[in-house]
């Protein structure tokens, strides 16, 4: 019954919220909706799970007090303690609660971000640097790519923006539409797996 | 009941699409041989945890970031599918495996995956919980957590498998800086070449879905990919004849489509 009634649920659920996107009815319309919400819930459940998680991971760092991990974590509790209790206390659009949440955590996130374009340089070395035919073949479509994109590239040849626009247009829009047409019908194909049971890892054990 | 405008077309599709799964799979659980091709980057797996048995080190492991109700749904699913066959690997070498994890809805299903496996082993006394690691619902915080795990803990093999957005470039270079063998699959498509460039193997686009089967081994679960197989040749005939009829100057297809 551990995995039977999952799976039953799952069933039900998946079935209902597929005939409410093909066919209208106000009734299943509204049972998808209560349905959405019913998730939602269960997803606020799940935060409270995950944050216990990552208390009792980060209070036994602390505990244990090595090297500077405990500082890291203590910082970290710290914060996410305080910004619940602030929250809950004064709401989220509080005046205190926004200057933390816009001087601490949108600068932090829009740095991890804004470390993406190093990443991409480091990539491309490794991904550009000529083995075979496939990176040469992908080194001078990049390099061409390049080109077509800046102002000196159209300078250097007036050719290199149409040729930029026929490499994305052509050979690498016709290689996404493939992969685009296979993974929805994976999707569709995983779905049902789920939907029948035939695939349920996701509840633990070995799913078939 | 009738069904939305616009609609029409998609529904009776997905009916076929359905059928041809349907009926590869009953056919192929009825004893109907059939042979799919390998997939190396799955087969690279136990590669890759049993390098991190030899240097002693631990294999990080995520099921992307994405969650389990929106048009990603999918991937997190297949990404947990190949996590049970991961956490079976390392419950057998007796290897840490590491698994972060970003959406909290997809934490206890992780955390249940990683404990059955265990516990199917027969190692129940090598699962440590606290190694299931829910790290921050926010993208880019996430991110930067992966960052100090991978740097601290050093993994010799870095598995990543789900939707992924702009934080798999970073996720894939750290674990490249820290010398770890990495494993990637994801069906978003924008993210695949930064995969491909940084990885030592990636699943691309369906390879990602046919890998909870293709590890299975189940011929109900191997028929589903026949069936996809089935379900492409359709869509391929369709693209066909839309061609042709467009460049007739019909627009009979066009039509058929928007209905």
């Amino acid at each position: 019954m551990r995995q039977e009634l999952p799976m039953i649920l799952a069933f039900i659920v998946g079935i209902l919220m597929i005939v409410s996107f093909f066919f209208t009815s106000e009734t299943l319309g509204e049972a998808a909706r209560t349905v959405e919400n019913w998730g939602v819930i269960v997803a606020a459940f799940a935060l409270g799970l995950a944050s216990i998680n990552l208390i009792q991971i980060h209070a036994k760092k602390i505990t244990r007090g090595k090297g500077l991990d405990w500082l890291y974590s203590g910082a970290l509790l710290f914060s996410m303690i305080g910004m619940a209790v602030l929250g809950i206390a004064k709401g989220p659009t509080h005046p205190t609660y926004q200057f933390w949440f816009d001087a601490l955590f949108v600068p932090g996130q829009a740095t991890v971000y804004a470390m993406t374009g190093f990443f991409i340089a480091s990539a491309a070395y490794r991904a550009f640097r000529i083995r075979n035919l496939d990176s040469a073949i992908l080194l001078v479509s990049a390099a061409i790519l390049m080109l077509a994109n800046v102002p000196v590239g159209e300078k250097i040849w007036s050719q290199f923006p149409a040729m930029g626009e026929w490499l994305m247009n052509v050979p690498n829009l016709a290689g996404q539409r493939g992969m685009l047409i296979g993974a929805g019908i994976g999707g569709i194909a995983s779905g049902i797996r789920v939907l029948l049971g035939i695939e349920r890892t996701y509840l633990g054990g070995s799913g078939s | 009941m009738t069904l939305v405008k616009g609609r029409v077309f998609t529904f009776w599709l997905l009916i076929i699409v359905v059928g041809c799964i349907l009926y590869s799979m009953r056919r192929v659980s009825k004893g109907k041989e059939v042979s799919i091709r390998k997939i190396p980057g799955l087969d690279a797996i136990e590669e890759a945890i049993g390098r991190a048995t030899e240097m002693g080190r631990p294999v990080h492991y995520c099921p992307g970031i994405g969650g389990i109700s929106a048009v990603e749904a999918p991937q997190t699913f297949s990404g947990l599918a190949i996590l049970n066959y991961v956490a079976r690997l390392t419950a057998r070498f007796d290897v840490p495996l590491i698994v972060t994890i970003r959406q909290p809805e997809v934490f206890p299903m992780a955390e249940e995956t990683v404990r059955q496996a265990y516990l199917e082993e027969g190692r129940s006394d090598a699962y440590d919980p606290s190694n299931i690691r829910f790290l921050s619902s926010q993208q880019f915080a996430y991110a930067a957590a992966v960052f100090g795990i991978m740097s601290r803990e050093k993994p010799a093999a870095n598995l990543m498998f789900g939707a992924f957005w702009a934080e798999a470039l970073m996720l894939a270079e750290v674990g490249a800086e820290v010398g770890a063998m990495q494993i990637t699959g994801t069906a978003q498509l924008s993210q695949v070449p930064f995969f491909v460039a940084s990885s030592d193997y990636t699943l691309i686009g369906e390879e990602l879905f046919a890998a909870a089967a293709y590890l299975s081994g189940d011929s109900n679960q191997i028929g589903s990919i026949v069936g996809q197989d089935m379900a492409k040749l359709i869509v391929v005939f369709l693209i066909v004849v839309g061609v042709v009829t467009r460049s007739f100057g019909s627009t009979f297809f066009e039509e058929l489509l928007s209905k």
